[in-house]
């Protein structure tokens, strides 16, 4: 038997494959090859570490070295220094990359690193192998699972406190419970993996790096709600994503892990795949579901909820990706473990993507309740060229602006809104000192233009009127009253609108007049 | 008829529609939902014309105009509007001659604009067909731009 001296991972997501990412893994083993070291050298593909914006990024064990912006023309060099003679390239090497663990404070203020829980398998296994995934403890949940009563498995998700991480913040315990206590089968269990607010890519992140647990996760979920049938309703734009869950779903079922009579448990689960057609409406429950029925994305009345009357008017669970890849974690561990981590009214871990102008832009996981502060300079590397913070968007297009006094809030669901800020889809778009807010607020007015549906009147008409008024501000002909008017029209549409797209236009607004309100009169004079 | 090939392929409910939109369009040398698609998909799920003809306009990943042989599709969400998409998107109605929704003389590329990519740690980013750039430059666009032009 042949033992491998080195595992060389190559970072394969929408990222790197842009920059180049397949045929510099083709030429590294070709080269590997070529120096007769095939057997030594394991060439491994995994999903994002984590860091974006720094072209291809291979990562060498055991030593645990990264190199970034890798090109083929590297790759001769890079095999011979490093894996031929043992000495690490250190032109190649990444010096900051975004932390690859959950950082947990003490009381007496010292730094701990613990394992990530959503993003365990992210970056570490290769995500188109159910068995790398079973060898690192995957499935595991779905054996423990079948031993315990469906009951018992809603009882533990209210216990753990799992917050739905898709923006809405509700309990997910809760959610199943009602779901399954609903008159009326067949019952559908749906991942929303319709990831479209601004700033947001955790879902394809987390779908590209480890498909396994959100199969699993729903697998569970299924069981616990009484459904037998899933769907995975994903962005038509993320390819990538598409195929790797394909391919684990295959996977999993010539496993017996999908299917009929899972592990001869006696239940029966399958999943498939619903592409969407890129509205960013149907990221909204219902929207979504009248989506899979083959009509126009537009939300439906609710009541009824869809966990009562919800795809084919059936009860329905809609969970986020980031929600279901918790559920294995909390299944395995238990709740107790999983309040251990984040604050009291918010248990866990969120995810974060981490953008603009820091100076190590990417995915990260910290625990509910860490500071703004420290998810830029702890975790992300500081403002990028070392230039002032002065304020961030946090939540995507349908959060709120923040500025630096904010810095030092504890970020969680419920901590935030009594700031009137939200967590929202865990996106955070720094800004430095350079940026022109009236800007980034025409930006995310237009994008809810172009975004709204045409259903409601309120919606429709206003955001198309707001897009107006910010466009004559940043041209320097807008009034003080348009800034009035731009605020009282977006409290109406909060109060009027059909769905949460429309009701969501007050929070940027408002928050940018709340930080922001000289540099945005200045230009309205 | 490749569009019997293409319906027979799904089953004729209304929840497949999704499906085989996007099919049809894939398959249409214009890249486009034609009025022929339209007509073909609503008799093969028994809808009326105008019920599919509503569904495939509203998402935006459908166009029922004719389409240029590559589709460029610009980022102009927040993300990518702090990092400069905006001064790209100047650079590329100039050098395409072209605005939004526009197609270019040759028929070769059409412009269009799309909501967040989900690769924002390379703002500003666009999509040529399938493929994802980010890191966008008007030198680069250029590049990327005439590769795709020799590629043809």
């Amino acid at each position: 038997m042949n033992l491998v001296r080195n595992h060389v991972l190559i970072s394969i997501d929408a990222g790197t494959i842009m920059s180049g990412a397949r045929a510099v893994e083709k030429a590294l083993i070709e080269e590997i090859e070529k120096q007769g070291l095939s057997e030594e050298i394991s060439v491994l593909e995994t999903g994002s570490v984590g860091a974006t914006g720094q072209g291809v990024i291979i990562v060498v064990y055991p030593e645990g070295v990264y190199y970034a912006n890798v090109t083929v023309h590297d790759v001769p060099e890079l095999v011979e220094e490093h894996l031929l003679k043992g000495r690490p390239l250190k032109r190649l090497i990444l010096s900051e990359i975004p932390k690859q663990h959950i950082i947990k404070k003490g009381k007496s203020g010292l730094l701990k690193e613990q394992p990530r829980i959503v993003l365990k398998n992210s970056g570490v296994i290769n995500p188109e192998s159910i068995d790398e995934y079973i060898a690192s403890g995957g499935y595991e949940a779905i054996a423990k699972v079948f031993t315990m009563k469906p009951e018992a498995v809603i009882e533990e998700m209210k216990h753990s406190g799992l917050i739905g991480r898709g923006g809405a913040g509700f309990l997910t315990g809760m959610k199943w419970d009602f779901a399954r206590q609903a008159p009326g089968t067949p019952k559908y269990f749906i991942c929303n993996a319709d990831e479209g607010e601004p700033g947001t890519f955790k879902d394809r992140l987390i779908l590209e790096g480890d498909p396994h647990k959100l199969i699993e996760g729903m697998i569970i979920g299924g069981y616990a709600v009484g459904a037998n049938e899933g769907f995975v309703y994903i962005r038509g734009e993320y390819s990538l994503s598409i195929e790797r869950l394909e391919k684990a779903i295959a996977q999993a079922r010539a496993y017996g892990l999908l299917g009929d009579n899972i592990l001869e448990s006696g239940f029966s689960f399958d999943i498939n795949i619903m592409k969407g057609g890129g509205a960013y409406v149907c990221g909204e429950e219902t929207a979504l579901i009248e989506s899979m029925e083959g009509k126009r994305g537009h939300p439906r009345y609710k009541p009824p909820y869809p966990v009562v009357e919800g795809f084919r008017r059936k009860p329905t669970v809609v969970n986020n990706v980031e929600t279901l890849a918790n559920v294995s974690e909390i299944i395995l561990n238990g709740a107790a473990w999983f309040r251990g981590y984040g604050t009291e009214k918010s248990p866990g871990t969120k995810v974060y993507t981490i953008i603009g102008h820091v100076s190590t832009p990417g995915l990260i996981e910290a625990e509910m309740g860490t500071t703004l502060r420290d998810i830029i300079f702890e975790y992300a590397g500081g403002i990028k060229d070392g230039k002032k913070f002065k304020g961030a968007l946090v939540g995507g297009a349908a959060g709120a602006f923040i500025g630096p006094e904010m810095l030092d809030v504890p970020m969680d669901f419920i901590n935030l809104k009594e700031y009137s800020a939200v967590l929202g889809s865990g996106a955070i778009l720094v800004m430095d000192e350079t940026t022109d807010i009236v800007g980034m607020l025409q930006s995310v007015l237009h994008f809810f233009k172009h975004e709204s549906c045409g259903h409601c009147i309120p919606c429709r008409l206003g955001t198309a009127q707001l897009a107006k008024i910010i466009d004559r501000i940043a041209s320097s002909k807008g009034t003080r009253e348009d800034v009035d008017v731009m605020l009282k029209m977006s409290d109406v549409m909060r109060d009027t609108s059909f769905c949460p797209l429309g009701q969501s236009l007050y929070l940027p607004i408002s928050s940018s007049l709340k930080y922001f309100k000289d540099e945005i009169m200045a230009r309205a004079q | 008829m490749y569009r019997d090939t293409i319906l027979k392929k799904f089953k004729p409910t209304l929840e497949n529609l999704l499906y085989i939109l996007h099919d049809l369009q894939d398959n249409n040398p214009q890249r486009y939902v034609a009025p022929e698609d339209v007509q073909a998909c609503a008799d093969y799920l028994n809808v009326p014309y105008s019920y599919v003809h509503s569904v495939a306009g509203f998402y935006t990943m459908f166009s029922l105009k004719p389409r240029g042989r590559n589709i460029i599709r610009l980022c102009e969400s927040p993300p990518c509007h702090l990092m400069g998409s905006k001064s790209l998107l100047d650079y590329l109605k100039g050098t395409l001659n072209v605005d939004v929704g526009g197609t270019t003389k040759d028929g070769m590329f059409t412009l269009e604009l799309t909501s967040c990519l989900g690769v924002c740690g390379v703002a500003p980013a666009m999509m040529l067909n399938e493929d994802m750039y980010g890191n966008l430059t008007p030198e680069r666009v250029d590049d990327i731009l005439k590769k795709r032009r020799e590629e043809l």
